[in-house]
């Protein structure tokens, strides 16, 4: 298996209209770990994610990976914030990566019902996917961009209008993907999920990166006041 | 009222018996319009998908093209295309008017702007739906369009169905090119036009009968047809 990490972020900067929504950003994402991005609303943090994903354009400074772009490209998953549902069934919709990829029937069918299994939608096999609960959804979502056995694995705010079962299911589905060794970065205004789950992390405000370090420091240390303030719960300015 | 009553009885007679001439002026109609569907499905289908997910520098323009060319009057494609095919226009030699395959022509010109408009307004909904995921899954442009015709399948059917039933019905385009020649371009609607102008309200009425009949179960039957395998769905 190629490594395409690390990933460089070098001064990116991400501007739409003459409005800079994130940047001037540099970090590095090394081999291993759970890196959470913090950050209040419009923080920038989908568009980061974005950009690290390789689907947000970027206006200045340069996004490397290990690899090659486009080898990159093959080895990442990304949920998005409100799962997108294929309008086909359960089983389709978790086929539809192997399809892409024209992975061989029988393995198909093998990889499938493995997952089906691990998401717990075995009984919802032939349910159109668009009829699925919120739960269910972000389950089938995970289940579909992991069944591709990416290297890293982006997800934005995966349990944003969860309760509190559904996000037990997709934090036990991180935490086992993150032991079978893939690179996970997400994000979320959760504090409790980000520390039950990082190993490190970034708090973005205004677009940049405000703070960032080991997950012991980070939450038990807070260097800056805004990252204080955004842990007491107050509402960050 | 009397007039109508009669016509009413003979026109059932008329379809129970199976008269031969009517018979064959509706499935002359028939042939006429699924060819006409056929090639014009082939062409609006993705070309109206290909529209939707695709920018190029003149997209706006081609859409406006696009839904002016969908309200073209009949008559007036029937006459230009009279004007083409007529013995002294460009295409004379190939000896097309009054065929068949003249109407073919006209009613491709008529009903592919619109299926190709239905079809991109559908296909562009779906695709800003899909978007996000297919660009992530790193899709290639082919499998973009195969994935977004599959799903959007009932979508095009939709439209098909919209393209059917504008030619099934069209009159003035045909009449024009085909010239209601007995035996030779005559289909329900040009002989519903020739009957009651001759005051034939019986045969008039049978084959207007005869041509709402063919367009529900043409509907009914494609419909069912996509309900079997997608039981269950919304
Ligand atoms: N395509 C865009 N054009 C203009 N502004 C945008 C666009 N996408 C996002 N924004 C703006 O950029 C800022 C950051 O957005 P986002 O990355 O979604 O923040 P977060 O995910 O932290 O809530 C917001 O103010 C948002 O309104
Ligand atoms: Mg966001």
């Amino acid at each position: 298996m190629t490594n395409i990490l690390p990933l460089n972020l070098k001064d990116v900067m991400v501007k739409r209209r003459g409005k800079r929504l994130i940047g001037p950003v540099s970090t590095k994402l090394g081999n291993t770990g759970i890196t959470m991005i913090l950050g209040p609303n419009g923080s920038g943090k989908t568009t980061l994610l974005k950009v690290m994903h390789g689907v947000e354009r970027v206006s200045a400074g340069q996004v490397q990976w290990a690899v090659p772009d486009h080898e990159a490209q093959h080895h990442q998953s990304y949920v998005f914030q409100s799962p997108i549902m294929l309008r086909r069934s359960v089983i389709d919709n978790l086929r539809y990566p192997l399809q892409l990829h024209g992975t061989p029937k029988a393995e198909q069918e093998a990889r499938v019902s493995e997952w089906a299994r691990k998401i717990g939608l075995e009984d919802h096999l032939s349910v159109q996917a668009t009829r699925l609960s919120g739960g269910e959804k972000q389950r089938l979502a995970l289940g579909r961009a992991l069944i591709r056995r990416p290297e890293v694995l982006f997800l934005d705010e995966p349990c944003a209008n969860l309760d509190g079962a559904s996000t037990r299911d997709i934090e036990t589905l991180l935490l086992e993907a993150h032991a079978a060794g893939t690179r996970i970065v997400m994000t979320t205004h959760n504090i409790g999920q980000a520390k039950r789950l990082a190993t490190d992390a970034i708090f973005l405000l205004h677009g940049e990166i405000w703070e960032s370090g080991p997950s012991a420091r980070f939450f038990d240390a807070p260097e800056t006041p805004e990252l204080q303030a955004f842990f007491r719960g107050d509402i960050i300015a | 009222m009397s007039d109508i009553v009669e016509g009413l009885t003979a026109a059932f007679w008329l379809v129970i018996s199976l008269d031969p001439e009517l018979l064959e002026i509706s499935l002359r109609s028939l042939q006429v319009t699924l060819t006409s569907l056929v090639i014009a499905s082939a062409i609006a289908l993705p070309f109206g998908t290909f529209l939707a997910i695709r920018r190029f520098r003149y997209r706006r323009l081609t859409i406006s093209v696009l839904n002016a060319l969908m309200g073209l009057p009949p008559v007036v494609v029937g006459l230009i295309v009279y004007i083409l095919l007529s013995r002294s226009g460009p295409f004379g030699v190939l000896g097309l008017l009054f065929t068949p395959t003249a109407m073919v022509i006209a009613q491709v010109i008529i009903i592919t702007p619109l299926i190709a408009s239905i079809t991109h307004q559908a296909m562009r909904e779906l695709w800003a739906e899909y978007h996000d995921l297919l660009i992530s899954l790193n899709t290639s442009q082919w499998q973009r369009i195969k994935t977004l015709i599959w799903d959007g399948r009932r979508n095009l059917l939709t439209a098909s169905l919209a393209g059917f039933g504008r030619g099934i019905g069209e009159v003035g385009a045909i009449m024009i090119v085909g010239g209601n020649i007995d035996n030779a371009t005559r289909v329900l609607t040009t002989a519903i036009a020739l009957e009651t102008g001759k005051g034939d309200f019986a045969l008039a009425l049978a084959l207007g009968f005869v041509l709402i009949a063919l367009a529900i179960s043409v509907n009914i039957a494609i419909h069912s047809l996509s309900r079997t395998e997608r039981e269950g769905r919304w």
